[in-house]
């Protein structure tokens, strides 16, 4: 645990070191703040949409964040070569890719949570109400998405070397299936065969990340999620986080690695 | 004398190319002993298979045939290389850390107590003189820095098995002499050093004994005296009829 927590404690400060956050975080909060501002249609109930914006902002760029940041993590010590001395010392393969997951799982989350919080000073200071436990289940269902996408850059790290064409893939990838993913069934349905069979295996393969969004919630104030749908959520989160780690951990640990 | 590494024919192919049909040798049959409290110098000219053995030995490449042991374990299992320390041939380092955070890292990774890990960071920082710039990012360093944090690196776990990789590479005289002065000083502490080199004029100076490699072949190993008597020339000269160098005659 020490070393995955010394390989994690790596990957934050170099995040925090970096730009992409602080870049992230000032355009959704400059975007949010000046959508209150503006008085759309003369409508009372005008927080809805600051909302709306707000949370669309949070939701790209914590997946942006997630990305990016992962997708760099293995290409880059193999680039720099900081990989050698590393794995010169004991060391498991297994060990560090979970270090790397932890540390862009905590990163992220870090940043969802500065994420959240500029959310609620804002739409709270508006409406003067604070559903506190539906940010909780909201912060906490898109961190749990956020481990499985997390998880699936990091797979596509080992297969692809360039840390850019693993960020465009998954992030097609995951935008694919928060868009489209949920309707794969009502598509197959309408579809002759082989076409629906490939439709409905591709519909029960992927990970539905779209289960874990729950915005309109959080929009329209319509209560809480069951807290037992939130542990299922979660639990289904944590088997696709350890399928795809296990697929990079089979891919990586023979790997070999030429100085 | 205890045997401290260990390679028993050691054999390892790279295949490339479509269908992965083209195989190539990078090491033949390499079988190599190093005793405790040894300095070993491992030499042989570009490409003879030096990398590619240390690689075997850090656990980056994975042998084709035979093994390598360090400490009598196999090199496949990280625990081989809990008593280790490595250098490579350049620096290697988180560049957004500094001096004290990447030595408290690798302390972390090696289960050194918080108190423990203080002292001996402070003793490696004075030891290759990066006290001053200890709380500086990385990036901010000369190239001599970094190669001196590289070997402050090298010596956290207070490793009884030294690897370095070309160490002085790339140094300035200066540079070179202070690495020089660390490995001497080490050898006094009765660690042991296994090391490649170019620098046939600081393997002379510094190591026991060398092993000869070209094109994957292990072709001479001994003491660096017997070497040099056996073949009536200095180092530099005995390495180039070990390796069977033919000088073109000028016309």
């Amino acid at each position: 645990m020490n070393t995955i927590g010394a390989l994690a404690g790596v990957v934050i400060k170099e995040m925090y070191r970096r730009k992409d956050f602080y870049v992230l975080f000032v355009l959704t909060a400059l975007i949010t703040i000046a959508a209150g501002m503006v008085n759309f249609f003369h409508d009372p109930k005008i927080v809805r949409y600051v909302k709306d914006i707000c949370m669309l902002l949070i939701w790209i760029s914590a997946l942006l964040i997630a990305i990016v940041t992962t997708a760099r993590q293995i290409p880059a010590e193999r680039e720099s070569r900081t990989i050698f001395p590393l794995l010169a010392k004991p060391v498991t393969r297994g060990q560090f890719i979970l270090g790397k997951f932890f540390g862009c799982w905590l990163a992220t989350g870090m940043a969802l949570l500065v994420f959240y919080v500029f959310f609620a000073i804002i739409t709270g200071s508006r409406e003067q109400h604070w559903p506190w436990l539906t940010y909780l289940q909201a912060i906490w269902l898109q961190w749990a998405m956020l481990a499985v996408v997390i998880a699936l850059s990091l797979c596509g790290s080992i297969i692809s070397a360039a840390p850019s064409s693993t960020t465009t893939i998954c992030f097609i990838a995951v935008a694919g299936i928060l868009l489209v993913g949920g309707h794969l069934n009502t598509v197959a349905l309408h579809q002759s065969q082989p076409l629906q069979t490939i439709f409905y295996t591709i519909y029960f393969l992927i990970p539905h990340l779209e289960w874990f969004d729950i915005r309109d919630r959080m929009i329209y104030d319509w209560g809480l999620v069951n807290w037992l749908d939130c542990v299922l959520a979660t639990l289904y989160a944590a088997a696709y986080t350890g399928l795809f780690l296990l697929l990079t951990w089979l891919g990586f640990r023979r790997k070999s690695l030429n100085t | 004398m205890s045997i401290i590494l260990k390679t028993e024919k050691l054999r390892v192919e790279f295949t490339s190319g479509e269908l992965r049909q083209t195989t190539k040798v990078a090491l033949g049959s390499l079988d190599l002993e190093v005793n405790v409290g040894e300095v070993f110098g491992f030499l042989g000219p570009n490409g003879a298979g030096k990398t590619t053995a240390i690689n075997v030995l850090l656990g980056f490449v994975p042998p084709t045939r035979g093994a390598a042991y360090l400490f009598g374990i196999d090199v496949r299992q990280p625990i081989a290389r809990q008593r280790i320390g490595y250098l490579p041939e350049l620096t290697y380092y988180y560049k957004f850390l500094t001096a004290e955070e990447l030595l408290r890292f690798y302390a972390r990774i090696f289960g050194l107590p918080r108190t423990e890990a203080d002292q001996r960071i402070d003793q490696l920082l004075k030891l290759v003189e990066l006290e001053q710039a200890r709380k500086r990012p990385i990036k901010s360093y000369s190239k001599g820095m970094q190669q001196r944090v590289g070997l402050a690196q090298a010596l956290i776990n207070n490793p009884d098995l030294l690897i370095l990789d070309e160490p002085t590479s790339g140094l300035d005289p200066l540079g070179r002499m202070k690495v020089r002065e660390i490995i001497q000083r080490l050898k006094n502490e009765g660690k042991t050093v296994f090391f490649s080199s170019h620098e046939l004029g600081e393997v002379e100076t510094v190591c026991d004994r060398v092993a000869i490699i070209n094109q994957g072949e292990l072709k001479a190993t001994g003491r660096v005296s017997d070497l040099v008597a056996q073949h009536q020339a200095n180092l530099e000269k005995a390495f180039l009829d070990i390796v069977g160098y033919q000088p073109q005659s000028a016309s």
